[in-house]
């Protein structure tokens, strides 16, 4: 335990031949250690506290990916463990399969209508919602809670609810009286999509809340300031101050309410009964789960899940011209 | 002056619109959930003293094993805890305080992991889990995919790279190795950024639908909110109020989520969810 002599940096080091025993033998000499350290690092260890979460991304994210990709060529299908079978490299015989289904491009089509939906909605009242909590003194943490008690509950939950309410004789349409749609909301095709995105930017919505409310910690006061000093009321502060201020937020925001849409399941499942009427809430993933796990087509879902990472991908990239986040 | 009142009022409007709007539904459950017969009148959703009832938490007990239900969601959900808070501080303390090769590597790693959609991934890891590994039906298989969060490894790192350098030096110069630094010198300073990331993380396992719900056939090992959708669309209408029944476990599913972050909510913080997100 003694370390007797050296800077700081070398203190380290003697700890370092310590705990790795198969280096007693270099102790003292400063050349090996100096190229190991070179190559290593001055604390290797790093490398060992990490090692567990490295195993773990290679193990849940990476190798299914590439199995994803290999799946996606190839006739896959559900064999019993350890038989042996046969499966052959087919092209893209999988992708040809999906691209020539008419569900799988209303599937697509319809996280589109989610997404028109569901990103401007998210960043309009987010950030206002955000940009009103930051302003009042009163009340904070209470409304603070209000808006982050959707996220925090398990959609299944909420779900439970939004059926109650939308459905065919529930609140909302006793309420709304002869305006209620007729099929009601769920079950009618043209706004089964759009309640679906309302449902999830209600259930998101205090999250984003508070990213904004941390990106407007960074907005400099004096800004609001000058923008007073002119004769802008708080309507010109937020257009031309806070809007801009908070530009990365808002990529991040898009960028995150775009995934979310990617990866819709649990609402159009629940909701409207697993994607009805007639497909009018299909999601991607819903679609993968019934090609994949209950039609036995694992090789087509994966060829799903392929395009659905190109679409992803394709979005963002869009979204990142458009939004434009190269301040950050 | 008028005008800043007027529009601090306005603010006020707006953020109780909203929090109606965010809470209402909340409000709605409970009451459903207590009503003997369904009222979707707009007068329902007030509470007649003679139409509550607590029949309905009994009816939805009787279907489905709300007690094993909420142990399973329990037993997940502390296994993914177990394994973010042990090795997400190791990740944490390496990517903040140790220089290693590869280190900035795996940061970007750790940031890449966020954007990929998880539900991308599900049928090779089905496929891998359920099939290869026979891990269907059992706690392991629900939590091994969600065993370390990659977001709570950010929130600690950027916990460990607030505490001053010169503290992590001067215990190495008295010897300390690094994994009792890690214990006893850096981790009773992050405190705070532990509960932050068990709150973090209890969302995501608590909340989880689809993934258990893929790999758990057998009603006994499924988590609550697996069981209680199971139960809104294939038996829900054989009860006598399937909607009081529904609600009833609903209110039993979200009660732990929200009563935690209720006591703990100054821990939930915009700057940590900040930072957990920018990296």
């Amino acid at each position: 335990m003694t370390v007797s002599t050296g800077t700081p940096g070398q203190g380290a080091d003697a700890r370092f031949d310590r705990e790795a025993p198969g280096r007693d033998g270099a102790r003292g000499s400063e050349r090996p250690k100096g190229m190991l350290r070179r190559i290593l690092g001055s604390h290797p260890l790093g490398l060992v506290f990490a090692a567990p979460y490295l195993i773990f991304i290679g193990v849940v994210f990476a190798y299914p990916i590439v199995f994803a990709v290999w799946m996606s060529f190839h006739d896959y299908f559900f064999a019993a463990p350890g038989a042996v079978v046969d499966r052959p490299f087919v092209g893209f015989d999988n992708y040809v399969t999906v691209l020539s289904d008419p569900d799988v491009w209303r599937s697509f089509g319809n996280v589109g209508i989610f997404l028109v939906i569901n990103v401007p909605l998210t960043v309009a009242l987010s950030m206002l919602l955000a940009t009103a909590l930051d302003r009042v003194a009163r009340a904070k943490t209470f409304f603070r809670v209000a808006y982050y008690v959707p996220y925090v509950t398990a959609s299944v939950a909420v779900v439970a609810v939004w059926l109650f309410l939308f459905s065919g004789n529930g609140l909302v349409n006793n309420i709304l009286g002869p305006l209620a749609p007729d099929p009601s909301w769920l079950i009618n095709s043209a706004l089964a999509m759009p309640t679906i995105a309302l449902f999830v930017t209600w259930k998101g919505l205090g999250f984003y809340i508070l990213l904004y409310l941390a990106a407007l910690q960074n907005v400099p006061r004096e800004l609001y300031e000058s923008v007073s000093m002119d004769g802008g009321g708080r309507i010109r502060q937020f257009f031309s101050v806070t809007v801009p201020s908070v530009r990365p937020a808002t990529l991040l925001v898009v960028l995150l309410a775009t995934i979310t849409g990617a990866n819709l399941f649990t609402e159009p499942y629940l909701l409207t009964g697993g994607g009805g009427p007639n497909g009018a809430s299909t999601s991607p993933v819903l679609l993968i789960y019934q090609r994949g796990i209950e039609q036995g087509n694992p090789d087509i879902a994966a060829a799903i899940g392929v395009i659905l990472i190109i679409f992803v991908l394709v979005i963002a990239a869009l979204q990142r011209r458009f939004v434009g986040g190269e301040d950050r | 002056m008028k005008r800043a009142l007027g529009s601090s009022a306005a603010m006020y409007v707006v953020l109780s619109l909203g929090a109606l709007a965010f809470l209402f539904p909340f409000y709605y459950m409970v009451i459903g959930s207590l009503q003997t017969t369904v009222d979707p009148s707009p007068s329902g959703a007030f509470p007649d003293p003679g139409n509550l009832t607590l029949d309905n938490y009994g009816a939805i007990n009787a279907r489905i094993d709300l007690l094993q239900g909420l142990a399973n969601s329990g037993i997940f959900t502390g296994g993914v805890i177990l394994g973010t808070v042990v090795f997400g501080v190791l990740a944490g303390y390496a990517l903040a305080v140790l220089h290693w090769r590869g280190r900035s590597a795996t940061f970007s790693l750790v940031l890449l992991v966020q954007v990929i959609p998880f539900q991308l991934l599900m049928i090779p890891l089905y496929v891998m889990i359920a099939r290869d590994y026979g891990l269907a039906d059992s706690y392991a298989g629900m939590i091994l995919p969600f065993f370390i969060n990659s977001t709570a490894i950010i929130i600690f790192r950027q916990y460990f790279l607030q505490l001053p350098k010169e503290l992590f030096d001067a215990a190495r110069i008295d010897g300390a190795g690094e994994l009792r630094l890690l214990w006893n010198v850096a981790l009773p300073l992050v405190r705070p950024a532990l509960l932050t990331v068990v709150l973090l993380t209890f969302i995501g396992p608590w909340n989880e639908f689809l993934w258990p719900f893929l790999i758990t056939k057998e009603a006994s090992m499924q988590p609550l909110a697996v069981s209680l959708a199971n139960f809104l669309s294939n038996i829900a209408a054989s009860t006598a109020n399937p909607f009081g029944a529904t609600l009833a476990g609903a209110v039993v599913l979200a009660a732990p989520a929200v009563a935690l972050f209720l006591v703990f909510q100054r821990y939930f913080t915009s700057n940590d969810l900040g930072s957990g997100v920018k990296g």
